[in-house]
């Protein structure tokens, strides 16, 4: 690295951390706002360490909670910017290709918060360091949770380097050397399936839970995940084009709202014959689907959830299929929103938690969060939008500012 | 006799005010320290010598490698360290052992559910042995009560507390069935558990992170997890301990049955076995020809809980 090189990436560096905290004052009381929850998270796990798990919902029963839950339906977002990367580099999409960087900064949040969800749910994140490789004593490849842990931090490392390449050309006003990203894309590109694909294995690959063994856990995941990865992004893109001079075409709509359709039409299919299995004939298997939909030996506290989110799942797909608003913000946006909240519940409250219900021994017991558990939880959902945020912001104006330059060059 | 015995709640026996809980733990001790009260730090037991000398042990202790990569003398110096922070923690002297498996042994449970009344001895003497915590009621052995006419573990009642034995009912034991194909082995991403030689399944407690992917594995229920910091009563702790077995565990690791590998080792009988009054616990080497076990192998009718699964168990059923 020349010296010039050096003096140009502490200026990026010192330019995007100015860029990324100037703002108005609603800019600054919304991220005044979330560092207050990030606090609020903080001062909650420090009440986690001093009193250990016991402070969260979980028992020897539901082992896993809130957070193996978030991190699941979270991974699938941070998947899910595989389906702006896609056409935006392979079929050289230019309308998806404006905005692919707001997608794989999301998916660098959605990776951020998928980490600290691992970390928070930890007995002894004291002792995380047994797991790498080289001074701990990694169970690979044993170990789908090993897999994971390669995958994930893969994941946020190739999304990291890619957009800060790309975006410290545009800072410096000259063209990336298509060469130099182009493998590292389509890598990224296989790696988003192998992120979700996994994390679905990890579940999947148990036959001690029968909800959870069942070959089609994985695809559904990617389903569900390219459905609720769009509409997110969807909403993310119709924020900054209200409040950020960078405007975003309708076209860019229209084309998200048909992939996440697809996406969601064949996730309903799949959950369809999932259901169709569990009760056509009933076995022991379906006793926690049964839970789920029905509640069993009178315990019922998911049930009012998972019809929630398959009516709103329903509604939205509907919607956003037949698309009678034209894209009209007024439907489209609240559409897009029911569909990621519905997925969010059928990920986080119908995934995890009855996989544990009933126990290999038969007893039902029900699992609800504590507000240690919930602040932590919000806390962690603060730090990643906050993160997301904070690159996001910085990337739009050197976006904006190379757009002027190339523009200027063609006039000129 | 039989019937004016009550089925026993082992938790219900705490008499000695002490423990591992209410003694000073070390973190409200370095909270002291730090706030710099002599004094009162010095009312929890030892001297500010004891804490720095406590800091330097659980230093040590913290960088420690996994229990099957260590050298002897590594095994021997980390035995020192937490018998000597028992001693400066509890003012106990506690003996860990690190005894190895012994050639030509691999051990096996059979089970008699013709047998079992239900009294749950069993149950109380795992917890005692053990030293399982008592405020959360752990217990690694569970018996359940069963209608006749099934045979499914989930149509039974494991939390019954009534005067035993039911007519009509029958009773079965489950613990960690230390499968040969454990799904919980091949979970752990830290290889913390493992099965050693002589057949038992082990979590290395202080090399476990506490993700808790291995209870997820298990198909039996096998593994229980320290949601809190154990709460054992002093003066019913058991002092002779082997290190993957029953010495204390901390807060946030887990935990499971290990055929009592403290005491097996040295050719006694788990404690469950030992404790039960009506000879329905079967417990030996499978690879003796003359052992028990192996006569019950070869002359029942055995059968083993969810055979379909693949995880090989070496803990049978049968009856009479």
């Amino acid at each position: 690295m020349t010296k010039s090189d050096m003096k140009s990436a502490v200026n990026f560096v010192r330019d995007s951390v100015a860029w990324s905290l100037s703002g108005g004052l609603g800019y600054q009381l919304y991220l005044g706002i979330l560092m207050l929850f990030m606090v609020l998270g903080l001062y909650a796990y420090s009440v986690q360490t001093s009193q250990g798990l016991a402070a969260t919902g979980m028992s020897d029963i539901v082992s896993w909670g809130l957070y193996i839950s978030n991190f699941t339906f979270l991974v699938g977002v941070a998947a899910a910017a595989v389906m702006l990367i896609l056409p935006a580099y392979v079929f050289k999409d230019k309308d998806l290709h404006r905005v692919v960087i707001i997608g794989e900064l999301m998916a660098v949040g959605a990776l951020i918060m998928c980490l600290m969800f691992i970390l928070v749910d930890l007995g002894g994140p004291e002792r995380a360091w047994h797991l790498i490789p080289g001074i701990g004593l990694f169970n690979w490849p044993s170990s789908i949770l090993a897999w994971d842990v390669i995958v994930l931090n893969g994941y946020l490392a190739l999304n990291t380097l890619v957009p800060a390449y790309i975006l410290f050309c545009h800072y410096n006003l000259r063209k990336p050397d298509e060469r130099k990203y182009r493998p590292f894309v389509f890598l990224s590109i296989f790696w988003a399936f192998s992120i979700h694909l996994v994390t679905a294995f990890l579940y999947e690959g148990l036959p001690a839970r029968p909800f959870w063994n069942n070959p089609l856990l994985g695809p559904r995941f990617l389903a569900s995940a390219f459905a609720a990865g769009p509409a997110l992004i969807m909403l993310a893109l119709a924020l900054i084009s209200t409040f950020t001079s960078f405007k975003i075409e309708k076209t860019v709509f229209n084309k998200l709202r048909i992939i996440a359709v697809v996406a969601a039409i064949i996730n309903l299919i799949m959950l369809f014959s999932e259901v169709f299995k569990e009760f056509y004939i009933p076995t022991h298997h379906s006793e926690s689907a049964l839970y789920l939909f029905f509640g069993l030996k009178g315990h019922a506290s998911l049930v009012p959830w998972i019809w929630t989110a398959v009516s709103i799942n329903l509604a939205a797909t509907i919607i956003l299929a037949l698309n009678p608003g034209k894209n009209h913000p007024l439907v489209l946006f609240p559409a897009a929103a029911l569909l990621f909240i519905g997925i969010w519940i059928e990920k986080g409250v119908g995934l995890i938690v009855p996989g544990f219900i009933p126990s290999p021994m038969g007893e039902v017991v029900d699992y609800s969060p504590t507000w240690v558990e919930i602040c932590i939880t919000l806390g962690v959902l603060a730090l990643g939008t906050f993160v997301v945020t904070l690159l996001i912001r910085p990337a739009l104006v050197i976006e904006e500012r190379f757009a002027l330059q190339e523009g200027s060059h063609h006039h000129g | 006799m039989m019937s004016c015995r009550k089925s026993c709640n082992p938790e219900k026996q705490t008499e000695s005010k002490r423990s591992t809980e209410s003694a000073c733990s070390r973190r409200s001790f370095l909270k002291t320290a730090v706030a710099g009260t002599g004094l009162l730090a010095g009312g929890c037991g030892s001297g500010m010598s004891g804490t720095a000398e406590k800091m330097h042990l659980n230093w040590q202790e913290y960088f420690k490698g996994n229990y099957r990569l260590m050298t002897p003398t590594e095994k021997e110096a980390t035995v020192s360290r937490l018998e000597r922070l028992a001693k400066i923690k509890y003012k106990l002297d506690v003996q860990i052992s690190t005894r190895e498996p012994v050639q030509q042994v691999l051990f096996g449970y059979a089970f008699n559910i013709s047998r079992c009344e239900g009294y749950m001895d069993c149950v109380a003497a795992c917890v005692k042995e053990n030293n399982l915590d008592r405020k959360s009621q752990t217990q690694y052995v569970r018996i359940f009560e069963l209608e006749h006419g099934r045979m499914d573990i989930a149509s039974g009642n494991g939390k019954y507390f009534h005067e035993v034995p039911v007519a009509d009912h029958f009773y079965m034991g489950v613990q960690c069935f230390h499968c040969e194909s454990a799904p919980c082995i091949k979970a752990c991403p830290t290889k913390a558990t493992w099965r050693e030689p002589d057949g038992i399944v082990v979590v290395d407690y202080d090399w476990c992170i506490g993700c808790r992917y291995c209870m997820a594995a298990c198909p039996y229920w096998g593994r229980r997890f320290n949601w809190h910091d154990p709460d054992v009563p002093l003066g019913e702790l058991t002092r002779k301990q082997h290190y993957l077995g029953n010495r204390l565990r901390r807060r946030g690791v887990m935990e499971k049955c290990t055929f009592c590998i403290q005491r097996t080792r040295e050719g006694r009988l788990p404690a469950c076995a030992d404790a039960c009054p009506t000879g329905s616990r079967v417990f030996g080497n499978l690879l003796d020809p003359d052992s028990e076990i192996r006569y019950v192998l070869k002359h029942k009718k055995v059968f083993r809980m969810k055979e379909e699964l693949g995880t090989d168990p070496k803990f049978w059923y049968f009856s009479d």
